[in-house]
């Protein structure tokens, strides 16, 4: 009995080491940039898409006459940054080419649905806030289409 | 009296000194003629003799003594099968892929000395290594071709094993071993080509880990993913990059694994494959065969015949 209950708290201690050992590659404290952010007023875009907050946080705010929403910019295939290409109005993913309009939907390549949209709301200010750990996607294929969702988009 | 006493003593003190000096002077004089005969023969100095040890007659028995209890050589067998030396039969290419591993690590330790893991310095690293540090041009490249050619010869050894039947019985489970190997062997490429911080290392990764994030129950776009409460800060991708982005904790997380962690996993599992080798009869030679209008049957007793399926 003794030997069992012996036996049964080394192979606890070591169970628990196991277990510390997985959560160890879990950091708490991440250095990454907020996934929620301010990015001004409504006023402040024009009609189309505006790149300013690409490089500090990977989004692509379109303004369109009836509404503002904001597109994450992953590639839906496998998740690396796409380009926007004014000239040829498009988005073009450079790892495996999907192309995506101007509004994000992919008509070529191997992106299997549009582009996610990120979550956008307006503050008792007035501002715009945006929420990249908060998106909404269209998949045909799973038939959920979020992008009318509230939150998804803005009408101005 | 005292005087007299202190003399006599003095003088029987300083008499049986003066014969111990004379005594011990004898004494070095013959040890220094010793130890300088010796060095004509450096294998009997004590030095010699504390640092190698003795050496023996050479006889059959000592010879594999030698191998056998050495250290360095003891992993080795210390005889090999004529025919396993073949290299119409093995093409060697289990001890090309050995010999690239240690050029690999040899070379990448050297590496590590211009080399730091961080998101300012590692992509100016590389160009200093390439165009400042003597010889750094060569050792990259070094470094970069014997990754490509292990990976090339891993395969090919793959490949000879399986041609020449050595994964059969006994040996199916060095061969789950090799493939194990194999799957580490990708991975150190895999998780090297991260670490100059280029456009192609920084979307290799990019794209690597957004399939790791497809892992059914581990992942969050995986199948039960989000059953089991998976986000993107708790995955399995989260686990793999140490931040929900490929960013500096990535970079350091890739360099940990390729420089420490998977060569110490590979090395056990090499050790491992080695002595399996051994253990299940060295190298694998070409099956004798025997045809049955060849064997004496004496009294009923059938003697062991491996015929080419391996099945005795």
């Amino acid at each position: 009995m003794r030997r069992r209950v012996i036996w049964g708290m080394i192979y606890g201690y070591l169970g628990i080491n196991l277990l510390m050992f997985l959560r160890f590659f879990f950091p708490r404290a991440l250095y990454e940039p907020n996934s929620i952010f301010n990015i001004g007023y409504p006023a402040d875009f024009s009609l189309g898409i505006d790149q300013r907050y690409l490089m500090t946080n990977r989004v692509w705010i379109i303004r369109e006459p009836d509404r503002i929403f904001v597109i994450f910019a992953r590639c839906t295939h496998l998740g690396c940054t796409p380009e926007w290409k004014a000239a040829e109005n498009k988005f073009k993913c450079p790892c495996h080419g999907s192309g995506y309009d101007s509004e994000g939907v992919n008509f070529e390549g191997p992106a299997p649905r549009p582009m996610d949209r990120a979550h956008v709301d307006m503050d008792p200010t007035g501002k715009l806030i945006v929420d990249t750990s908060r998106l909404y996607m269209d998949d045909p294929r799973a038939g959920v289409n979020q992008f009318n969702d509230p939150g998804a988009y803005l009408p101005v | 009296m005292a005087e007299e006493n202190g003399e006599k003593k003095s003088t029987g003190l300083l008499d049986r000194v003066r014969q111990d000096v004379t005594d011990l002077k004898e004494v070095i004089k013959e040890k220094g003629k010793d130890e300088i005969e010796n060095l004509k023969e450096p294998e009997k100095t004590q030095l010699f003799r504390s640092v190698f040890r003795v050496k023996h007659d050479e006889t059959p028995r000592n010879r594999a003594l030698s191998v056998l209890s050495n250290v360095f050589f003891h992993l080795h067998p210390a005889k090999v099968n004529r025919d396993a030396v073949k290299y119409k039969f093995t093409w060697g290419m289990g001890g090309i892929t050995f010999y690239l591993f240690i050029v690999l690590t040899f070379t990448g330790v050297l590496l590590m000395f211009y080399y730091h893991p961080t998101k300012v310095q590692a992509f100016r690293d590389i160009l200093y290594l390439e165009n400042d540090v003597p010889f750094g041009k060569l050792l990259r490249n070094m470094h970069r071709w014997a990754a490509h050619l292990m990976i090339i010869a891993v395969w090919l050894h793959m490949f000879r094993v399986f041609l020449t039947g050595s994964y059969k019985r006994p040996r199916e489970f060095n061969w789950c071993i090799g493939v194990l190997l194999m799957v580490l062997t990708l991975l150190l490429s895999f998780t090297g080509y991260l670490l100059p911080d280029d456009q192609l290392g920084f979307w290799a990764v990019t794209v690597g880990t957004n399939m790791a994030r497809a892992t059914p129950l581990l992942g969050t776009e995986g199948p039960f993913g989000a059953m089991l409460g998976m986000t993107p800060y708790n995955d399995v991708r989260f686990a793999l990059l140490g931040g929900s982005i490929v960013d500096a904790n990535a970079l350091l997380r890739a360099y940990i694994w390729h420089c420490i962690a998977i060569p110490l996993i590979a090395s056990i599992f090499m050790a491992l494959h080695f002595w399996r080798v051994r253990k299940d009869g060295g190298i694998s030679g070409p099956a004798p065969v025997m045809l049955e209008s060849e064997i004496k049957e004496e009294k009923g007793h059938r003697p062991v015949v491996l015929r080419p399926s391996g099945v005795q």
